[in-house]
C-alpha cells in the first residue's frame, strides 16, 4: 500500500464510509478486521505489544490478529467478543468507521445496532461451510436496516486450496438466497484474512480471481448517493435566541438536514402548525450558507415569525412527510423483557419524543428463511416483527426505505428507562 | 459528486448534533475541560452549535494541582474569549477533606484520584450530563463505549448492560440521582483533531510544540521535572527538546522528543507515530485493563 498522505488539503477531501462486519462464530471475523488495521498500518506498537502479551497468555505461538479488536477484559478471557466496538482506520481516499458486531445467535440487537448507521455490510462465511443459517440471517439484517452496500467475504479459501469452484458454489447459493431481498448492490471476494489473500493486496494464490480487493472495493464503492437529496426534511432540534444586543431579534431553527436541499428563498411548511414562511438565511458560525443538504447541522431562519419548537419539523409545501398516529413498523426487539401487546412505551422519533401503545402483532420474521410467523406473536429478544402503534402525538415520518432519519425510532421502557425497540417504518 | 460532505465535517455535524441534543435532552449539563486539545475542539463546536447564542453550559476542570503552567494560563485565556463560565474542582480538596487518600511511592499519581473529585462535583453540582472528549481510537474500553453512556448512582460505568445506540437517536432517560456522560468525539481519531486544530486555526497550549525542559526517564518514560516530581536515585535530569502529545497530569503524562514547532510538523509526526498518545501515560500502563476498570468505577 502507498504511503499515507497526511497534508491537510487531501485530508479534508477524504469522504467517510461507515461499515459493519458480522460474522459466525469462527469465521476469522476479528481476524479480518485485525488484519485490515494492521496491513494499512493503524495499529500501533504499544497496542501489538498488548496484543502479542495476551496472545502468550492464551498460549498461541504466532500473534492472534484477532485480540486486536477484543477490547473487554471479560472478551478477552472468554476470546468472544459482546457487544459492539468501533474501529478506525483511513486510507488516502477515505475514513472508515467499522461496526464490529458479534456473530452469536443471542446478538442480533448488536447487529442491527451496528447497521443502523452503516453504508456496507461484510458478510463473512467459512468457505469450508458455505452459506450457513447465520449467514442469511446477517444479509437479511442488512437490508432490513437498508445497507445498500453488500461484500460477501468467502473467507478462509487457504483451507480449502483457493478452490474456485468452492467460492464459485457458494456465490451461487448466496446469490439466489439474496434474490429474496432487498439490497442494491452486492460484490463477492474470495479472501483469507488470516494469509492476507486479497484483503489488501491481491492473491498470487487465485489468479483465477479477477474482481477487486477488499480494501480497493471499501475505497471504491459509490456512497455518494446514499442519502435522500430529494424530501426536503429538517426536523427542530433547538430554538436558537440568543437574545444578546448584536442578535436581538434574531429567532433560528438548528437542526440537522435529515433530507433534500434547502435554500435562501426556499418555500417552507411548519409542521405540526402547517404555516407556510420562506427560508430567510441558513447560518452557522462560519457565515451564511447558499444550501444546506445532508447531513449538515445549520440554523434557519425563516422569513416570518412562526411558532416553531423542538420536535416541529420544517419541510416543503409539495413534498410532505406523512402525518399520523397509527403507524406500521418492523421492529426489533432488543430486550429481555418482552413486548408488551397493548403495553405502552415512550418514543423517540427524529427530535420528538412522544409515546404510543402497541396496538396490535401482525407477525414475526424467520430471519433465517424470511418466512413469516403468524401463529406465535410474541416478540422477545432478538426478534424481528411487524407491529401496529398508536402514538400520543402525530409523527412526521417517511417510510425507512425513503429515509433512514424520518423513518427509523426507538421505543423506551418507561420504567427501566432501556432502549427495547428500534423500530422501522413502513 | 456536488452534494458529498468530507468525513471532517459529517463529523463535525455529528458532534453538533450531539451537543444540541444533550442541552435539549438535560435539566443541567457541563462540559469537562482539561486545557488539552480534545477539549479544545469541544468548546470550538459547542460554540457552533450555539451560536449565536452563547454555550448554555458551563465548563469545569478537574485540577489535581499537578498541572503544567501553560496549560492553566491557556484555560484562563480560552474561557475568557469564549465568554464561558468555568467552574474549578480541586483534588486537592479532596485530599483535605479526607474524600481521598494521595497513593504514596514514587509511582503516585493523582490521576485516578480525579474519579472522586469529579463525581462528588457532580452530585453537589447537581449536573445530569457531563461531556467529555474521549475518543474511541483512545483506548480499548472506549471503543465500546456509546455517545450517551448511562451512569448509575454511584457513578459507575456498566459496559455489559449498556443500552443499544441506534441511528441518531439518542436515551438520555434516566432516574434521579443518575447520569450521562456524553463524548461527541467518540468517532474521530487522533488525526482528525489535529487536522480539525489545523483546519479551524484554533490556538492550543504551548507545551504541544517542541520546547527545551528539564527531563529525566523512569520506566522508559520521558517526565518533565517540576516541583509535583523530581528524579530520585540513579535517574538523572537534563535539558532535552521534546512536546507532550497530551496534557494531563505533569506527574504521569510521559514526554516525546520531538522538533515540531508547528501544528503542521505535529501532524506529520503523528502520521508516521508508531505508538498511541496513551502510550505515554503511565496510568495506563499500570494493567492491561486498566481504563476499563478505572472506567467503570466513574473516570473521565
Amino acid at each position: 500500500m502507498s504511503q499515507l498522505d497526511f497534508s491537510s488539503d487531501k485530508y479534508l477531501n477524504m469522504d467517510l464510509l461507515r461499515f459493519t462486519t458480522a460474522g459466525s462464530v469462527d469465521d476469522g471475523k476479528s481476524t479480518l478486521i485485525g488484519r485490515l488495521l494492521f496491513d494499512s498500518k493503524s495499529i500501533f506498537e504499544d497496542q501489538l505489544e498488548h496484543v502479542e502479551e495476551a496472545s502468550k497468555k492464551m498460549g498461541g505461538h504466532q500473534m492472534n490478529l484477532a485480540l486486536v479488536t477484543d477490547g473487554l477484559k471479560a472478551e478477552r478471557e472468554q476470546g468472544i467478543t459482546i457487544d459492539v466496538a468501533y474501529r478506525y482506520f483511513a486510507t488516502p481516499k477515505r475514513k472508515f468507521i467499522i461496526a464490529d458486531t458479534p456473530g452469536h445467535i443471542q446478538y442480533t440487537r448488536n447487529m442491527v445496532t451496528g447497521a443502523s448507521t452503516a453504508n456496507l455490510a461484510i458478510v463473512l462465511v467459512d468457505a469450508r461451510n458455505g452459506v450457513v443459517e447465520q449467514t442469511c440471517r446477517h444479509a437479511f439484517i442488512a437490508s432490513l436496516l437498508q445497507i445498500k452496500h453488500l461484500v460477501l467475504c468467502v473467507n478462509k479459501m487457504d483451507l480449502v486450496d483457493y478452490d474456485e469452484e468452492t467460492f464459485n458454489r457458494i456465490k451461487n447459493k448466496f446469490d439466489d438466497f439474496s434474490s429474496k431481498l432487498d439490497i442494491q448492490d452486492i460484490h463477492y471476494i474470495p479472501i483469507s484474512a488470516l494469509k492476507g489473500d486479497n484483503v489488501v493486496d491481491q492473491s498470487a494464490n487465485m489468479a483465477w480471481y479477477k474482481g477487486s480487493t477488499l480494501l480497493y472495493t471499501l475505497e471504491s464503492v459509490h456512497i455518494a448517493s446514499d442519502h435522500n437529496f430529494v424530501d426536503a426534511r429538517f426536523p427542530v432540534q433547538r430554538v436558537i435566541r440568543p437574545q444578546s444586543d448584536k442578535f436581538h431579534d434574531f429567532r433560528g431553527y438548528a437542526g440537522r438536514i435529515e433530507g433534500g436541499i434547502f435554500k435562501p428563498g426556499d418555500e417552507v411548511i411548519a409542521l405540526p402548525s402547517g404555516f407556510t414562511s420562506k427560508v430567510k438565511t441558513v447560518e452557522t458560525l462560519e457565515g451564511k450558507l447558499e444550501e444546506a443538504f445532508p447531513p449538515m447541522s445549520v440554523v434557519m431562519t425563516l422569513e416570518d415569525d412562526i411558532d416553531i419548537s423542538r420536535g416541529d419539523m420544517i419541510a416543503k409545501p409539495n413534498n410532505q412527510p406523512r402525518i399520523g398516529q397509527d403507524i406500521d413498523i418492523m421492529v426489533c426487539w432488543l430486550n429481555e423483557k418482552k413486548l408488551q401487546l397493548r403495553g405502552k412505551y415512550a418514543i423517540k422519533h427524529t427530535t420528538k419524543s412522544a409515546r404510543c401503545v402497541v396496538r396490535e402483532v401482525k407477525y414475526k420474521v424467520d430471519i433465517n428463511n424470511l418466512h413469516k410467523i403468524e401463529d406465535d406473536l410474541v416478540v422477545g429478544l432478538n426478534d424481528i416483527g411487524r407491529i401496529t402503534i398508536r402514538t400520543t402525538e402525530p409523527l412526521f415520518h417517511d417510510a425507512y426505505k425513503q429515509n433512514r432519519s424520518t423513518g427509523s425510532m426507538i421505543l423506551v421502557d418507561e420504567h427501566t428507562n432501556e432502549t427495547v425497540g428500534a423500530g422501522m417504518i413502513i | 459528486m456536488h452534494y458529498n460532505l468530507s468525513h471532517l465535517k459529517q463529523l463535525e455535524s455529528e458532534a453538533i448534533f450531539i451537543m444540541r441534543e444533550v442541552a435539549s435532552q438535560f435539566d443541567k449539563p457541563v462540559l469537562l475541560f482539561s486545557g488539552g486539545k480534545d477539549s479544545i475542539v469541544m468548546v470550538r463546536l459547542a460554540q457552533k452549535a450555539f451560536w449565536p447564542a452563547r454555550i448554555p453550559f458551563p465548563l469545569m476542570h478537574i485540577d489535581t494541582g499537578h498541572n503544567f503552567a501553560e496549560t492553566i494560563e491557556f484555560r484562563d485565556k480560552l474561557v475568557s474569549d469564549v465568554g464561558a463560565e468555568l467552574i474549578v474542582k480541586l483534588v486537592q480538596d479532596s485530599i483535605d477533606k479526607g474524600r481521598v487518600v494521595e497513593e504514596k511511592g514514587i509511582n503516585a499519581s493523582r490521576n485516578s484520584l480525579q474519579t472522586t473529585t469529579l463525581l462528588d462535583a457532580i452530585e453537589e453540582l447537581q449536573f445530569d450530563a457531563a461531556f467529555g472528549g474521549a475518543r474511541r481510537d483512545e483506548e480499548k474500553a472506549r471503543a465500546k463505549e456509546r455517545f450517551f453512556s448511562h451512569r448509575d448512582e454511584f457513578g459507575q460505568w456498566d459496559p455489559k448492560n449498556q443500552r443499544p445506540e441506534l441511528w441518531n437517536l439518542f436515551n438520555g432517560r434516566k432516574n434521579f440521582g443518575e447520569h450521562f456522560r456524553v463524548f461527541p468525539l467518540s468517532n474521530w481519531t487522533e488525526m482528525d483533531v489535529w487536522q480539525y486544530i489545523a483546519a479551524e486555526n484554533l490556538d492550543i497550549p504551548s507545551i504541544y510544540f517542541s520546547h527545551t525542559r528539564k527531563i529525566f526517564e523512569r520506566h522508559g518514560m520521558l517526565l518533565a521535572e517540576s516541583s509535583f516530581l523530581k528524579p530520585v536515585h540513579g535517574e538523572k535530569s537534563e535539558d532535552r527538546v521534546v512536546r507532550f502529545r497530551t496534557v494531563g497530569d505533569m506527574t504521569c503524562t510521559g514526554a516525546v522528543e520531538s522538533i515540531a514547532s508547528t501544528l503542521e510538523d505535529i501532524i506529520q509526526e503523528v502520521a508516521a507515530a508508531r505508538v498511541t498518545e496513551r502510550g505515554g501515560r503511565a496510568d495506563d500502563k499500570r494493567s492491561d485493563s486498566a481504563m476499563e476498570d478505572r472506567k467503570k468505577q466513574g473516570y473521565f
